[in-house]
């Protein structure tokens, strides 16, 4: 049990051991778990996967659609994992998704006329500032009134569903349908089939770009700056914080902010690259997939990146074998991957650390 | 005599560090025997190790000689033993008898029970004269009695072996003698004893036996009757050692640190700090004597800018800082040592260079707006870890997995490396070994020499004697009373420390 507190790091015991290593096992394991389940349901799981995965990683289309569905993911995921650096469970990346998306199409409904070059990040900074009010608010009560984010969270996504839900039908509509007008065509994203003809028909489009943008730039907020420092010593212990002088309630705010900020960005994706508009119900979850996408990469921005892939390849995986197995069974599969994750750290740990020390051992004898 | 422990071969590896290394050490039941060595030796992990906490890679332990398989504290506790730990394993918003009784509660109807349990421990707390406030939550006692607490909770166990890992390293001077007062009837009733400890006056005193341990091995065992502290202390570090502190006596300059009638009341609305006024000067350390929780904390809480005081005024350098933030107070040319390193010293699951700079992590020098300087930080570390001896020598270690005394010395490097003009140091040597208290003393007293003013807040009566050029004693949220020098009587400080004497005009104030 007390092997957790290590000095001298093993490799072992390294970030990118846990962040990667660990995880990859687990999800093995899983799809293990998971093929007994397609057993069940009267199915050869060797024909399932090999064509979950060819479908999905053997196309281009396929992988079109599989990065299309990633983006949202890498959002999500790096929003809560940027705020549990800062010791904040943020569970309203759903909330803040929502408004942020609301706020592009808003914006690009009134930009016709502007440069793109403006255009285009003025769309995009308005996802981020909706969704950096929708995390500034809870941040700012846990800050000040010491509130606890997680039920603010939770409330915030509903008053967000809503709030968007009332315009949508009530005010900006386009009649008869739930999403609102289109945004100006100058203001959208290009999608990759319009210049790879691989990718025809999937609606990838360059906001994946802007979301390793974001990887990169959390990575390196949290990792290199002094902010990012302090975010994390806040997290970690936030007495010794305290007594650095560095503001606790501050870093709370701050950093639910920019959290909200980036998960305001999904809007990219869906309103200007795909739909161009803004639509009632366009996230299923996201924002909630985003926590387990948050764990499965360890908090990691880069581990968010490949565990956003592998949700993102289970979502469409999910389209492709479904004639051939329930759709349930992808949602099995999903769960199964984050129980094991959760679950499986220290379990793995331990059999990975027994096994280099009986090595280490029959070498020295 | 019979054997009450046997560790035999014990071998515990922690990935790279090897913490015991085929250490053999047996204990004769009914003796105490004080278990000595550098921080980072191995003497936690072995009674850990011994303990259940962790599993050794190779050896075998035998308890009044059966040989055992101890998986866990579980097993451990079934087989008698009690260990109170280095730092303590309690639940903080729990009340100090559920703690005692958590893991061995009697429960009515399901209900807990805790009237045989106090009872019972009124008791043992008399009889053993450990007064402990049984029904308020631990994390609003002071650590001198959370140990309490942790002593109680072994023999409450009924332990017949017990572990004592630095227990004195919170203890006023006389409440180790208290301590000791129990442990000697604990022997006389024939139970056994291990205790580990960096003080050699009390191995002296009180153990029969003494095993002293460097670098994961036993390097020495003998009778304590035909052994010497300074012997102990050559066997344990490998040279010479001085065990008195040299200095000389200086003229302090100007006044540094001004503190004038603060007063101030906690959120419990307890008064705990009464019109404290002092003056430490450059080029002098003013030692604050005291048992724990007479003030002192807030005093020095108050200074470093983590409390606001409810009165009174404090200057650094003839510039107010009351009132401003812990981080604008070290721009002021605070350095601080904490009291209590675990809880803000250190962000434990942060490495040693990024605790270095803790504070100092907006000055040029490690970091501009937009990035940290990663070469600066650790350039930084590499220098700290080789002047101040910090094991291991590498800057990325987490500091979770430091000795106690490594821990500490990461916290004293940080602090000596700012340019500070007033150095508060609370609990400065606390845990930390002889070649460690050696060390950081004489930092202390150059730092003094150099012209530093330093506010010195010890439990340890010798090291207050020892390094103050004056000394105050804090009672009850007072200065009781200020010493020109620090020729005084440790059992006359003891005297004002406990309340029994007060000064004159005091006396007569307070009727
Ligand atoms: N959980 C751990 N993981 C990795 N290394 C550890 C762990 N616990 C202890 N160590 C290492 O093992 C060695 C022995 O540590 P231990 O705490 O037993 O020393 P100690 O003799 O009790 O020192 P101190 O007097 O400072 O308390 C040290 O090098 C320490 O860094
Ligand atoms: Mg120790």
């Amino acid at each position: 049990m007390a092997d957790v507190k290590n000095g001298n790091r093993h490799w072992l015991e390294h970030p990118a051991t846990q962040t990667f290593l660990i995880p990859i096992l687990a999800v093995a394991l899983s799809f293990a778990i998971g093929a007994i389940f397609i057993v069940i349901v009267g199915q050869n799981p060797f024909e399932v996967y090999s064509t979950l995965f060819s479908q999905t990683l053997g196309t281009s289309y396929g992988i079109g659609q599989l990065l299309f569905k990633t983006t949202p993911l890498i959002f999500a995921g790096l929003s809560v994992a940027l705020c549990f650096r800062a010791g904040l469970f943020n569970i309203g990346a759903e909330g803040q998704l929502q408004i942020g998306a609301f706020a592009t199409a808003l914006v690009g409904m009134y930009t016709m006329g502007v440069p793109p070059v403006i255009e285009i990040p003025l769309l995009i900074l308005a996802g981020m500032i909706g969704g950096g009010l929708w995390g500034f608010i809870p941040g700012y009560l846990k800050a000040k009134t010491g509130a606890h984010e997680v039920i603010n969270t939770i409330m915030l996504n509903f008053v967000a569903a809503a709030l968007v839900s009332y315009f949508v039908t009530n005010v900006y509509n386009v009649p008869a349908t739930v999403h609102t007008p289109p945004i100006s065509p100058t203001g959208r994203l290009p999608r990759f089939d319009a210049l790879f003809s691989g990718f025809e028909g999937s609606p990838v489009n360059f906001s994946i770009l802007i979301a390793l943008l974001a990887a990169v730039f959390v990575w390196y907020y949290i990792d290199r700056t002094r902010y990012g420092y302090e975010l994390r010593v806040v997290g970690l212990n936030p007495k010794a914080a305290e007594y650095g002088g560095i503001s606790v309630a501050k870093n709370i705010i701050v950093s639910m902010t920019i959290g909200g900020a980036i998960a305001g960005l999904v809007g990219t994706n869906f309103v200007m690259g795909y739909k161009y508009y803004f639509e009632e119900g366009f996230s299923i979850g996201t924002g909630f997939m985003g926590i387990a996408v948050a764990l499965l990469g360890n908090n990691n921005p880069f581990g968010v990146i490949l565990a956003a892939l592998l949700f993102g390849m289970l979502e469409y995986g999910g389209l492709v074998i479904n004639t051939m197995v329930p759709k349930e069974l992808v949602s099995i599969l999903q769960a199964i991957v984050i129980i094991f994750v959760i679950s499986s750290n220290k379990i793995f740990r331990r059999i990975l650390v027994n096994f280099l020390k009986k090595r280490t051992l029959s070498v020295n004898d | 005599m019979p054997y009450a422990i046997e560790l035999l071969n014990i071998t515990k590896r922690f990935a790279r560090t090897v913490a015991n290394d085929n250490v053999t050490l047996k204990v004769s039941a009914g003796t105490i025997h004080a278990l000595v060595g550098e921080n980072g030796a191995g003497k936690t992990t072995l009674m850990e190790t011994l303990y259940g906490l962790y599993q050794p890679d190779g050896g075998e332990i035998r308890i009044h000689e059966k040989k055992v398989s101890i998986r866990s504290p579980h097993d451990s506790i079934s087989l008698g033993i009690g260990m109170v730990h280095q730092h303590f394993m309690l639940v903080p918003p729990l009340t100090a008898i559920e703690n005692i009784v958590l893991g061995a509660e009697e429960t009515k109807n399901a209900l807990l029970d805790l009237k045989r349990a106090t009872a019972e421990l009124s008791e043992l707390s008399s009889r053993f004269a450990l007064t402990v406030p049984l029904d308020e939550k631990v994390e609003n006692l002071g650590v001198g009695i959370q140990q309490r607490v942790e002593i109680l909770k072994a023999i409450y166990r009924k332990a017949d072996i017990l572990v004592l890992d630095e227990p004195t390293a919170v203890l006023t001077p006389q409440e180790s003698v208290q301590l000791f007062r129990i442990l000697s009837e604990l022997k006389a009733e024939g139970k056994t004893i291990v205790l580990i400890t960096h003080k050699l006056n009390e191995v002296m005193s009180i153990s029969d036996h003494v095993s002293v341990m460097r670098r994961g091995k036993i390097v020495g065992e003998v009778e304590t009757a035909s052994t010497s502290p300074q012997d102990l202390a050559q066997m344990m570090v490998g040279r010479p050692v001085l065990l008195r502190v040299e200095k000389e006596t200086r003229q302090p300059g100007n006044p540094v640190l001004v503190v004038n009638g603060l007063s101030h009341v906690d959120r419990r609305g307890i008064t705990v700090l009464k019109n404290v006024s002092l003056e430490v000067s450059s080029g002098e350390i003013l030692g604050i004597a005291g048992v724990e929780g007479n003030g002192q904390s807030q005093l020095v809480e108050c200074i470093a800018g983590l409390i606001k005081p409810s009165s009174g005024s404090i200057t650094i350098d003839g510039i107010q800082i009351v009132g401003l933030n812990a981080r604008e107070v070290f721009a002021r040319g605070l350095a601080h040592v904490p009291e209590d390193r675990l809880k803000r010293g250190l962000v434990v699951d942060m490495d040693i260079k990024e605790n270095l700079i803790l504070g100092m992590h907006t000055q040029a020098r490690f970091s501009s707006r937009l990035a940290l300087r990663r070469k600066a930080i650790k350039e930084n570390a590499e220098l700290l870890i080789t002047k101040y001896d910090v094991r291991p020598m590498n800057s990325e270690a987490l500091t979770r997995g430091l000795s106690g005394g490594n821990q500490q010395k990461v916290i004293i490097a940080r602090e000596l490396s700012r340019a500070a003009q007033l150095i508060v140091a609370s609990q400065p040597t606390r845990g930390v070994d002889i070649g460690g208290i050696e060390f950081i003393h004489r930092t202390l007293v150059q730092a003094r020499d150099s012209g530093k003013a330093i506010l010195l807040v010890s439990a340890d009566l010798n090291e207050i004697l020892s390094l103050s050029d004056r000394i105050a004693v804090m009672y009850n949220g007072e200065i009781v009373r200020i010493f020109p020098d620090n020729r005084i009587e440790e059992s006359e400080l003891g005297m004002y420390m406990t309340g029994s004497k007060q000064s004159e005009e005091k006396g007569a104030s307070n009727g």
